[in-house]
């Protein structure tokens, strides 16, 4: 098997740190990213649900979308932004207060996902007119071009790429974060606060993607590198890759742009109905609104779910899955989970077949594997709401 | 008793015409946390370079393939309920299957541990 080049991968403003660190590097979404470290991947894991785990996640896209003609003004500038960026997302970001964030996603025309993404109202009045949007990293550059073709003149996107972006995440983030930006533990979930680090502004945000309470922070590379080696002399803190990031979410049941949603699925189907907000549905006024609403009301002809393989293997992502010897659905992500002690997975099944404790079978490797649907997620989130 | 060695890091351990095939430390270390095995039956038969078992970890499944050819007189059984020993002995209690070999000639194309400590190297 031919190995991965190298060659043409961007790096993170953390890169040496990783190397430093011993990291094991592969490529991802275009960049050379820690997969894992030398603690390994489940003890990664485990080390995130019990103390303080800390993820590069330098190679998604943040970025700023802002008022051509200028920030500030207060709720009336957020209306502006919030109807424009509204004609690509089916949520309710008008009505977003400031400092809250909401997730939601970036739809065609034909109501298929073309990302997820978390939007974020600033705070302050002179800040209005403005969002923090972070988009996935695989998917940023078509993300950002079709908001550039689709608010040119009217609003301009400031990409934030080349700042790092890293999450800490854990039971113990909160202590730990807390003595690096003072007043950040009373954040609510999917709130966030500026800061200032060594004369940079920094965005802390609760929120992030292993189901545990923790923080998402923008920071500059002259604060971040720094900040981050300090923390990591922490011995609540551990650097944690990739491999460890993907069963995390996995056992939280969040879903992996690509893999659990793409364009030929819409978020009803996606089990993402709750991004969009009462308000939206009445006014049926963002992309695929007519498709998306058949399908609330009639129902999807397929739906997202959990799978608890009732035997050992794993089913991984493409794993055919049969009842009585007929296809109906597929595996979309699956894997080990290390906090469940056992196989976790997710995928499609018809919409008929997606009540909780159906009996299914996973073909893997030719042979038929009981599973059945079960709720998502895994474990119990640990958010702080 | 000699010990022979792949490209793809499996490891055979011949002794008459049964052989005992496994994955090397290398291999096993490059994997991380083994919590998967799926060894072959008794009776299976196999070509050389044949997918014979399947090892997972965390992050993936990888195949094992069959050094030589032959038929499986045992698979490791005690790998089902305790994937790890892969990790924690992957040269010894970690072996994954026992077979007779169809054509002994064929192991004259392995390696000798100190070729593979070198190939091990260069990677």
């Amino acid at each position: 098997m031919a190995e991965p080049t190298t060659d043409n991968l961007k790096r993170t403003p953390l890169h040496d740190l990783h190397e430093e660190l011993g990291a094991k590097l592969v490529p991802f979404a275009g960049y050379e990213m820690p997969v894992q470290y030398p603690m390994g991947v489940k003890d990664e894991h485990l080390w995130t649900r019990s103390e303080a785990g800390l993820f590069d996640v330098s190679h998604m896209g943040p970025c700023f979308l802002s008022l051509a003609d200028g920030i500030g003004g207060g709720d009336e500038a957020h209306a502006k932004i919030a109807a424009l960026i509204e004609t690509l997302v089916p949520s309710d970001i008008a009505g977003l207060k400031e400092g809250q964030a909401r997730l939601t996603v970036l739809l065609n025309d034909e109501g298929g996902i073309l990302d997820d993404l978390i939007i974020t109202r600033p705070i302050g009045e002179e800040a209005q007119g403005s969002l923090y949007i972070v988009v996935n990293g695989a998917v940023k550059e078509a993300d950002w071009a079709l908001f550039e073709r689709t608010f040119e003149g009217k609003a301009v996107l400031t990409r934030a790429d080349d700042r790092i972006l890293f999450a800490l995440q854990g039971p113990k983030a909160a202590e730990v974060m807390q003595d690096f930006f003072p007043g950040c533990a009373e954040l609510k979930f999917m709130r966030h606060m500026p800061f200032e680090l060594n004369g940079t502004r920094c965005i802390v945000s609760r929120c992030g993607y292993t189901g545990e309470d923790g923080f998402e922070v923008l920071v500059s590379p002259e604060a971040g590198v720094p900040l981050i080696k300090e923390m990591l002399t922490d011995e609540r803190v551990k650097p944690i890759g990739l491999g460890a990031r993907d069963s995390l979410r996995l056992e939280a049941g969040l879903c992996l742009y690509g893999h659990d949603m793409d364009t030929t699925r819409d978020p009803v189907e996606a089990d993402l109905a709750w991004v969009i907000q009462k308000k939206r549905r009445e006014q049926a006024n963002f992309p695929g609104a007519e498709r998306i609403l058949k399908a609330l009301s009639d129902g999807p002809a397929e739906k997202r779910v959990g799978i608890k393989p009732l035997e050992r293997a794993p089913a991984r992502e493409g794993t055919v899955i049969e009842i009585g010897g007929e296809p109906v659905g597929v595996v979309t992500s699956g894997g080990f989970g290390p906090s469940v002690d056992g196989p976790v997975a997710m995928g499609y099944v018809r919409a008929d077949l997606a009540e909780l404790g159906t009996k299914i079978d996973l073909m893997v490797r030719g042979k038929a594997r009981a599973a059945e649907v079960c709720e998502l997620p895994f474990v119990k989130p640990n958010y702080k709401r | 008793m000699t010990t022979y060695y792949t490209e793809d890091h499996e490891w055979i351990t011949v002794e008459g015409d049964i052989a005992t095939v496994g994955i090397t430390k290398y291999a096993a270390d490059q994997l991380g946390d083994v919590v998967f095995v799926e060894v072959p039956e008794a009776g299976a038969s196999f070509g050389k370079g044949d997918d014979m078992a399947v090892v997972e970890s965390v992050k993936a499944a990888s195949d094992v393939y069959a050094p030589v050819a032959g038929e499986v007189t045992e698979g490791n059984g005690a790998l089902a309920d305790a994937p790890e020993t892969v990790n924690e002995d992957p040269e010894g209690a970690g072996w994954f299957c026992k077979m007779k070999l169809s054509d002994s000639g064929e192991l004259g194309s392995l390696m000798n541990v100190d070729a593979y400590k070198a190939f091990c190297d260069g990677l």
